[in-house]
C-alpha cells in the first residue's frame, strides 16, 4: 500500500462538513425570496465572490488532475493551467459586466434579455443542464475515487456522501450557502497549497529522495545479461531464474523479460548493448481473468508497488551533485531544467493468463520536461496531432467564460464594478494557484511519491511526505474541492429547471415563495441524478467528461454570448440555432472520436474522424450558424427590449 | 418574464468605453496566447531554448499568467476612472 487511511483526514473532513451544514441551516433562515436563493440577494462582497469564483473553478480536475499530469508528463499538464487561466481573460474583458447587466438568475436570462424567445429559453436551459451534468459526473466519480484510498470505503459511499451533503447545502440556502462554502474552500486551497510548495522548495532536490528522512527511495536495479549458445538468457545475478520463452512470449515481444526470485515474479525492460543486454527493473501490475490483481508479483497489501519519482542526474552550475538543499522558486525550476529526471513509460501487454501493465523507466532531460511534447505530440507531429493540440487549447480558452456555474456567480454581487473586481480577484487567486501547480507537480515528480496506478493522488501523496497532518488537511481539502464545485453546478442546474424551464419557458405562474420551493426541489432531483450517474460511471476516465463539458460549453454557449454582445444583427433564431449546432456538433464529434472508439472496445484507427478535441470545428460552426440564421431571419425578427425588473 | 438584474442597477454611462477597452485588451491577450500555441505547434523545439535561465515554455507560460493579471489591473484602473468621470 502506498497510502493508508488517516483518521485525522476523516476527522477534518467531518468537521468541515458539519461546519458548512451548520452555516447552510443558518443562512437558510435568511433565504426567503428567489433573489436570495438564486443570487444570494445580489449582495455578496466582490472579494468574497472572487475567492468563491476560485472555489467554484478549482475543481478536482484542477487540483488533483493537473498536479498528477505535471508529475508524470511535465509541462503538458501545465498547459491546462495556462489555458484555464487564459479563459478568465475572456470572462473579464468580454463577459463579466454585460452578464451582470443583462441577466437575473441564470445564463439563459442574459441570452434572452433582448428577445423574450421561447427558443432561447429552451435551448439555453438544455445547454446549461447538459454542461452542468457533464461537469457533475467527473466530480462525483472523483469523490468516489478519493474515498476509496483515503477512507477505506467503497466508491458509492464517497459519491453518496458528497451528493447528500451538497444537496443539503444547496437545498437549504441556495447560492448564499454555496458562495460561503466555495469561499472557504477556495481560501484554504490557496493557503495550504502555498504551504506545500514552501515545503517542496525548502526540501530542494535530491537524487535519493527520502521524504525528509522518513522513507528511503527504492533503488531500481540494473542487470547485465548475455545470450547463451542454447538461446537462453544468462544473467549477471544467478539468483534470478529466467522464463524459457523469454524472447518469444508476449512480454518478450513487447521488449520485456519476466524473472523469478524466491517465487516472486519481476518484469525487466530489455535493452540491447554491444553483444548483450542491459535489464532495468520495472513496476508492473497483473490482472488475472478472475479479477485478482498482483502488484510487482505480490498482493497490494505487501507494498511491493513502490512509489516513484526521482532526479537521476542533478546538476548545479554544471557540476553533478547529490542534493541541492533549499531552493527559491526560480532556482528550483532552473535546477530541474539542468538535470535529468526519471519519468515512467507505460505499456499494456496481453498475455494468455491475464493483462500485464508495465511501467518502465524513461530518463528525460529537464529541458524536455519543461516544454510541451511529452503527452501531446508536437514534435514531428502529423496534421491531426497539431489540430488536436490547437483544438484543446481553444476549448480551454473559450470554455471558462461559457460555464453556467461560473456565469451565475456574476449575479451575486451588487454592481457591474463589483462583477469586474470579483473577476480580477479570481484571476489573481486562480493564477496564483496555477503557478503553484507547477511546483506541486514537479515536487511530486522528484520526491518519490507518485503512485503510477493513480497519478491523481500525486498532490495528496506529496503532502503525506511532509507528514500526516498536512496530508490530512490536503486530503480533506480534496473532498471540499469536490463539495464546492458540485454545489455550484447543482445551483446552476436547478436554476435551469426551475427558473428557465418551469417559470420562463412553460410560463408556470408561481409565487416568489413557490419559485424558491421549485428551485429546492429541482436541486434535490438534480442531486439524486448526480449521485446515480456518479455511481454508474465508476471507472470512467474523468478527463473525458471534463473535456466534454468544456467543449460543449465553448461551442454551445460562448458564440451566443459573444454575438449578442458584439453583433447588432443577432436574432433570437440565430442564438437558438447556434446553441443547438454547438451542442450537437461538439457532442457528435466527441462520440465519433478515436478515444471514444477505444472506449467502445473498437480500434481507434477505425473511428470515423481522426481527432479527439472538437472545439476547432464546433466553435466556428456555432458562430457560422448564428451568423447565417441571423441574416436569414433578420427581417422577420422583432427584438423586444425588456427593462430591468 | 423574469429577466433583468437581481438587484437594481443605475445607468452606467461608462459601459461603452469599458466594452471597447475590454475588446482591445482581449485582442492583445489573445495575440499573446495565439503566438504561444503557434510556437508550441510549429516550432516546439524553440520552447526548449533557454530564456532568462528557464526554458522559453516556462517563461512564456508564467508570463501569460502574470500578463493576464497585469492587464486585469490596468483594465480595472481605467474602468474605475471612467465610471467616476462619467457616472458622477
Amino acid at each position: 500500500m502506498i497510502y493508508a487511511q488517516s483518521p485525522l483526514a476523516v476527522g477534518l473532513f467531518i468537521t468541515f462538513v458539519l461546519f458548512v451544514l451548520g452555516l447552510s441551516f443558518f443562512l437558510a433562515r435568511r433565504t426567503t425570496s428567489s433573489a436570495d436563493y438564486y443570487a444570494a440577494g445580489g449582495q455578496i462582497h466582490w472579494f468574497v465572490n472572487g475567492i468563491a469564483f476560485a472555489g467554484d473553478y478549482l475543481s478536482a480536475a484542477s487540483f488533483l488532475g493537473i498536479c498528477g499530469m505535471i508529475a508524470t508528463a511535465g509541462y503538458d499538464g501545465f498547459l491546462y493551467s495556462i489555458g484555464y487561466l487564459a479563459g478568465w481573460v475572456v470572462a473579464l474583458f468580454l463577459v463579466a459586466e454585460p452578464m451582470k447587466r443583462l441577466g437575473k438568475f441564470t445564463f439563459a436570462d442574459a441570452l434572452d434579455s433582448k428577445f423574450n424567445s421561447k427558443g432561447i429559453q429552451l435551448t439555453a436551459a438544455i445547454s446549461t443542464l447538459l454542461v452542468s451534468v457533464f461537469y457533475l459526473i467527473p466530480q462525483m466519480v472523483g469523490a468516489g475515487v478519493l474515498v476509496q484510498p483515503l477512507l477505506g470505503m467503497p466508491h458509492y459511499v464517497g459519491v453518496l456522501i458528497v451528493g447528500i451533503v451538497v444537496t443539503i447545502i444547496v437545498a437549504t440556502a441556495g447560492m448564499a450557502s454555496t458562495t460561503y462554502v466555495q469561499f472557504m474552500k477556495g481560501g484554504m486551497l490557496l493557503v495550504f497549497s502555498t504551504v506545500l510548495v514552501v515545503g517542496v522548495l525548502g526540501r530542494g532536490l535530491s537524487t535519493s529522495p527520502d521524504q525528509g528522512g522518513k522513507k528511503a527511495y527504492h533503488e531500481f536495479k540494473t542487470l547485465a545479461a548475455q545470450t547463451g549458445t542454447d538461446g537462453s538468457l544468462q544473467l549477471s545475478d544467478s539468483t534470478y531464474a529466467v522464463a524459457a520463452d523469454w524472447k518469444t512470449g508476449d512480454l518478450g515481444k513487447a521488449g520485456f523479460v519476466r524473472l523469478t526470485k524466491g517465487g516472486v515474479d519481476s518484469v525487466w525492460k530489455l535493452k540491447e548493448t554491444g553483444g548483450g543486454y542491459a535489464l532495468s527493473e520495472t513496476l508492473f501490475a497483473k490482472e488475472f481473468p478472475n479479477g485478482t490483481k498482483l502488484y510487482n508479483g505480490l498482493p497490494k497489501e505487501q507494498g511491493a508497488f513502490f512509489p516513484v519519482g526521482a532526479v537521476k542526474e542533478l546538476r548545479i552550475d554544471g557540476k553533478e551533485v547529490a542534493q541541492t538543499g533549499p531552493l527559491g522558486p526560480i532556482g528550483f525550476l532552473s535546477s530541474v531544467k539542468n538535470s535529468t529526471v526519471t519519468l515512467w513509460g507505460k505499456t499494456i501487454v496481453k498475455e494468455s493468463d491475464g493483462l500485464t501493465t508495465v511501467y518502465f523507466q524513461k530518463p528525460t532531460s529537464g529541458a524536455k520536461i519543461l516544454r510541451p511534447g511529452l503527452k501531446f505530440k508536437v514534435d514531428n507531429a502529423t496534421g491531426t496531432q497539431k489540430f488536436n493540440f490547437m483544438s484543446l487549447m481553444l476549448a480551454l480558452f473559450c470554455g471558462t467564460a461559457a460555464l453556467p456555474h461560473i456565469l451565475i456567480r456574476y449575479y451575486t454581487v451588487p454592481s457591474q464594478a463589483a462583477a469586474r473586481k470579483s473577476t480580477i480577484v479570481a484571476i489573481a487567486a486562480i493564477g496564483f494557484f496555477y503557478v503553484l501547480t507547477l511546483f506541486m507537480g514537479l515536487g511530486a515528480m522528484t520526491n518519490g511519491v507518485i503512485n503510477l496506478n493513480d497519478e491523481n493522488m500525486s498532490a495528496p501523496l506529496l503532502a503525506l511526505s511532509f507528514g500526516v497532518v498536512l496530508f490530512s488537511i490536503i486530503s480533506s481539502l480534496a473532498f471540499a474541492t469536490v463539495l464546492g464545485t458540485v454545489s455550484g453546478l447543482i445551483v446552476a442546474a436547478s436554476g435551469a429547471v426551475a427558473h428557465d424551464l418551469m417559470d420562463n419557458f412553460l410560463g408556470m405562474k408561481m409565487t416568489d415563495r413557490n419559485k424558491v420551493l421549485a428551485g429546492k426541489v429541482a436541486a434535490i432531483v438534480v442531486g439524486c441524478i448526480a449521485i446515480y450517474l456518479g455511481i454508474i460511471f465508476e471507472g470512467m476516465n474523468v478527463s473525458f467528461l471534463v473535456g466534454w463539458a468544456f467543449a460543449v460549453a465553448a461551442s454551445a454557449n460562448l458564440p451566443a454570448i459573444m454575438m449578442i454582445l458584439f453583433w447588432k444583427k443577432t436574432t433570437a433564431q440565430g442564438v437558438a440555432t447556434s446553441i443547438v449546432v454547438g451542442m450537437v456538433s461538439a457532442m457528435g464529434l466527441i462520440l465519433l472520436s478515436p478515444d471514444m472508439w477505444a472506449l467502445y472496445g473498437k480500434l481507434p484507427a477505425n473511428a470515423p474522424i481522426s481527432f479527439n478535441s472538437p472545439a476547432l470545428v464546433s466553435v466556428p460552426l456555432s458562430f457560422l450558424s448564428l451568423v447565417v440564421v441571423s441574416l436569414l431571419t433578420r427581417k422577420a425578427a422583432v427584438p423586444v427590449a425588456v427593462e430591468a425588473a | 418574464m423574469g429577466h433583468g438584474p437581481a438587484v437594481k442597477l443605475g445607468e452606467d454611462k461608462a459601459s461603452g468605453y469599458k466594452a471597447k477597452l475590454g475588446m482591445y485588451l482581449f485582442v492583445l491577450y489573445t495575440l499573446a496566447y495565439v503566438v504561444f500555441v503557434g510556437i508550441s505547434v510549429l516550432q516546439p523545439s524553440l520552447m526548449e531554448s533557454a530564456f532568462m535561465g528557464q526554458t522559453l515554455a516556462v517563461a512564456y507560460g508564467m508570463g501569460l499568467i502574470i500578463f493576464a493579471f497585469v492587464l486585469a489591473i490596468i483594465y480595472n484602473r481605467f474602468c474605475s476612472r471612467a465610471e467616476q468621470r462619467l457616472n458622477n
